[in-house]
């Protein structure tokens, strides 16, 4: 779907990215994860030429983008910024609207499908009226996605979306996110230094230092099979977590009997670990069950580190 | 007589009032909008190409320096008299204003909202229309406003250039030492002034379909009526007359050509700086000089004959409070060594090497000492100050050099000049405040314009130049406590004049025989 093919750019002289050449599939969501001057957002934004790469070639479906106007491509691709780069002085529904209108939807198809996101989004219609600085970080966040989406293009570029929000806040739209039925066959490219969003919402995971790229790959071929000691080390902080919600249940399958988990308390095959044991540990009656969940998890580890 | 209040003045001169108004609001209005036309894409081009912002920036406010009576003489070679002038020069002030606000305006606006409107595929156009204008019209009608309320005070000089005016009544009462008249002018600009700067104020923070509707269409109307001005304004007469605001008001003036000489022209109202340059050009015919200004040579002026005496003699001498001669024992009897050292004749050539051949009036100043046998090299002495002022013209320039020169010679006094001091009544009222010690008053305007006596009296003293120089010495001495020194010998009175080359081929030699081209 999105292909770069060694792309470099610098700016005053220094190489932000390096010679990177990434495929993403169709429908996939990336995630490329980094510190800060790595050069994700660079590549990103790369992507809808809000930066011209200096040497190197990006291709969508197949076709070269610098031969398209850019207006246009922007224009089939849903963007999502930092800091929601809502217009200040439209209205919430003249923001959501701005791609359409660029696009010459009737008024009743704008207006239909602006009522359609607000419900999936969780926002009130009350909203659309209002001016982006009346809404709270997180409200400004979801009308940035309502506009992202509005247009139904098949490619999401996500710069750091919900990195300015507050923990409580970041993991409720992570949650609704992944759920929402308009991203279900996007193909989506989302930058971000926060490593456990990565292993949340990446279907791959594109680790970048130093504008190269050091590893691509499922989040749990970065976790078992680090392609060297940086990788080991950018997941030392907070490995137990995303070994944990990287596993789900029915890959401990054989090693403990499910059937007893998904009875007792509600788990699905699909439930991850980290959930699964969150639940346990809440309960006061589950102290055996917890344990042996544990239990299967270091034989199911020992058996992936092996 | 009692004196007039200003209410009177108004209900007397309505009329007039009215339509000097009209025309401010006009001069200023035309301007702002051309100004806008020209300032705001002018400013959306520099926050596009930044190099040329210095330059174009730079340039604009080496305008806004211009001085405005220089820049509307430069400008009648090229445009002429008229509104246009003038509304080109209020444009040139308004433009500074309007394009530093719309670049600031537009380059203010933060990174990440420009690149939001990138990214949803906008392109440059609309990124300008939708997003950059919006976002920085606070700024950009800040500008305006600046701009409006700049134009407002400056459009008061276009009398100057004959484009009518509130500038008519202010400047012409400065010179008539008539304080209605000038409130009559002051207050009305300082008015539209706050009236323009709210309303456009009030018209920013309500901006809806309807009040753009209403804008356009006021604007449009109003655009329309500045056109129909501006072309009633340059109606044909055979002979085209260009008077100051102070001739327009005095008896010894327009006044006095219409009761004695019946004369029915209908003048425009111009700047004496200005109007010989007009006149030589050819943008009008027939102007209020003064007979010894320079530029009556330089142009080939004639000065027609007054045959019907309503000129009064206008001899110049020094005028000085009793108490500042006892404060400087010596200042009497140096500043009397010129009494009667200057003809008309001398005085021309002075004022045409000044006016002409743009030497400066301290050279001018002190070869005529030399040639007098007058000069002598400056004592630097510490005395005392000696403040001597000059109203705004070259041959008082050249007197207040002479006598800086003579006094620092002849005596321990040093002397500070306070040169273009605008007007009779400013340069009177300085001396009344001790704000000068000595200036040099021309006997005519003390007798009309500071003295103001009946017309029986007028007529009396006026028939000799020694009558009108008794009777205001005396008249100053007992009402102010000034006294006039001796005369400098020349009489710099009003004539009107025309070119030379036209009045020959006119057959005109005196006024009266003007009557036959009104």
């Amino acid at each position: 779907m999105v292909e770069i093919d060694s792309v470099s750019k610098s700016f005053n002289g220094k190489a932000a990215v390096d010679h990177i050449s990434i495929e993403v599939r169709d429908g996939e969501f990336l995630v490329i994860l980094g510190t800060s001057g790595c050069g994700k957002t660079t590549t990103l934004k790369m992507i809808n030429r809000l930066i011209e790469p200096d040497k190197g070639k990006i291709f969508i479906r197949g076709k070269d983008i610098s031969k398209r106007r850019p207006e246009d491509l922007r224009r089939e691709i849903g963007f999502v910024m930092q800091h929601a780069g809502l217009f200040p002085h439209y209205t919430i529904a003249k923001n959501i609207a701005v791609v359409p209108e660029l696009l010459n939807w009737k008024k009743n198809k704008i207006k239909d499908r602006t009522v359609e996101l607000l419900r999936k989004l969780n926002l009130g219609e009350d909203l659309l009226k209002l001016y982006p600085h009346e809404l709270s970080g997180g409200q400004q966040q979801r009308v940035g996605i309502a506009r992202a989406l509005i247009a139904n293009s098949p490619i999401l570029l996500m710069d750091e979306p919900f990195s300015a929000l507050d923990n409580i806040t970041k993991s409720d739209i992570h949650a609704e996110f992944k759920l929402l039925e308009e991203i279900q066959s996007k193909t989506i490219i989302l930058v971000t230094h926060d490593v456990p969003e990565a292993f949340e919402l990446g279907h791959r995971i594109c680790l970048m230092d130093e504008g190269k790229i050091v590893q691509i790959g499922t989040p749990k071929e970065l976790l078992y099979s680090p392609a060297n000691e940086f990788v080991v080390d950018f997941f030392s902080e907070t490995r137990l977590l995303l070994e944990c919600k990287v596993t789900i249940l029915h890959e401990l399958k054989g090693i403990i009997a499910l059937d007893h988990f998904i009875d007792t308390y509600g788990f699905s095959e699909n439930t991850d670990l980290w959930r699964a044991l969150q639940v346990l540990s809440a309960r006061g009656d589950a102290i055996l069950d917890y344990e042996s969940m544990i239990g299967a998890f270091n034989t199911y580890r020992k058996h992936q580190l092996a | 007589m009692t004196e007039q209040t200003l209410w009177q003045f108004v209900l007397e001169q309505q009329q007039k009032l009215l339509i000097q108004v009209w025309q401010h609001l006009e001069l200023t209005f035309l301007s702002l909008t051309f100004a806008i036309l020209i300032g705001v894409p002018l400013g959306i081009l520099i926050s596009r190409k930044k190099k040329f912002a210095a330059i174009i920036l730079g340039f604009a406010g080496i305008l806004q320096t211009v001085p405005s009576i220089a820049l509307l003489g430069f400008l009648i070679p090229i445009l002429g008299i008229g509104p246009v002038p003038a509304i080109v020069a209020l444009l040139i002030y308004a433009l500074l204003p309007i394009i530093r606000n719309t670049y600031t305006g537009i380059i203010s606006i933060g990174y990440s909202i420009l690149e939001s409107a990138k990214a949803v595929g906008m392109t440059d156009w609309q990124i300008l229309l939708k997003v950059q204008l919006p976002l920085a019209m606070p700024v950009i009608v800040a500008g305006v406003r600046t701009a409006a309320v700049i134009n407002v005070g400056v459009a008061t000089l276009a009398s100057f250039v004959a484009a009518g005016g509130l500038g008519e009544f202010i400047f012409g009462g400065i010179s008539l030492n008539n304080s209605n008249m000038i409130l009559a002018g002051a207050i009305p600009a300082a008015l539209i002034a706050i009236l323009l700067d709210k309303g456009i104020g009030f018209l920013q923070n309500s901006f809806t379909n309807f009040r753009i509707l209403l804008i356009s269409i006021l604007h449009s109307f109003l655009l329309i009526l500045a056109i129909v001005y501006i072309r009633t304004n340059s109606v044909d007469q055979q002979i085209k007359a260009g008077f100051t605001a102070e001739f327009m008001g005095r008896q010894d003036g327009y006044l006095g050509l219409r009761s004695v000489y019946g004369l029915q022209i209908t003048p425009v109202i111009i700047s004496d700086a200005i109007m010989y340059k007009a006149a030589f050009e050819k943008d009008i015919d027939l102007i209020s000089g003064y007979s010894t200004d320079g530029r009556v040579k330089a142009y080939d002026l004639l000065a027609l004959e007054d045959d019907r005496k309503i000129f009064p003699p206008y001899f110049a001498a020094p005028i000085v409070k009793v108490a500042t001669l006892k404060k400087f024992p010596q200042l009497e009897e140096t500043i009397n060594l010129l009494a009667e050292k200057f003809t008309d004749s001398v005085m021309v050539s002075l004022n045409y090497r000044a006016d002409f051949l743009k030497q400066t009036p301290e050279n001018i100043a002190k070869d005529f000492l030399v040639q007098n046998k007058l000069y002598r090299p400056s004592r630097r002495g510490q005395a005392g100050t000696v403040r001597i002022g000059s109203k705004i013209f070259g041959e008082q320039y050249i007197l207040s050099a002479i006598y800086k020169i003579l006094l620092e010679g002849y005596t321990d006094y040093k002397v500070e000049t306070k040169t273009g001091l605008g007007g009779t009544k400013i340069c009177f009222d300085a001396l009344i405040h001790d704000a000068v010690d000595l200036y040099v008053e021309y006997t005519g305007t003390g007798l009309l314009v500071l003295l103001k006596p009946e017309q029986q009296i007028i007529s009396n003293v006026s028939k000799d130049p020694a009558g009108t120089y008794n009777y205001v010495k005396s008249e100053f001495q007992k009402r102010f406590g000034i006294t006039w020194l001796k005369p400098l010998g020349f009489n710099n009175a009003y004539a009107l004049m025309m070119r030379r080359s036209q009045a020959e081929q006119n057959h005109i030699q005196s006024i009266s025989d003007l009557k036959k081209y009104e």
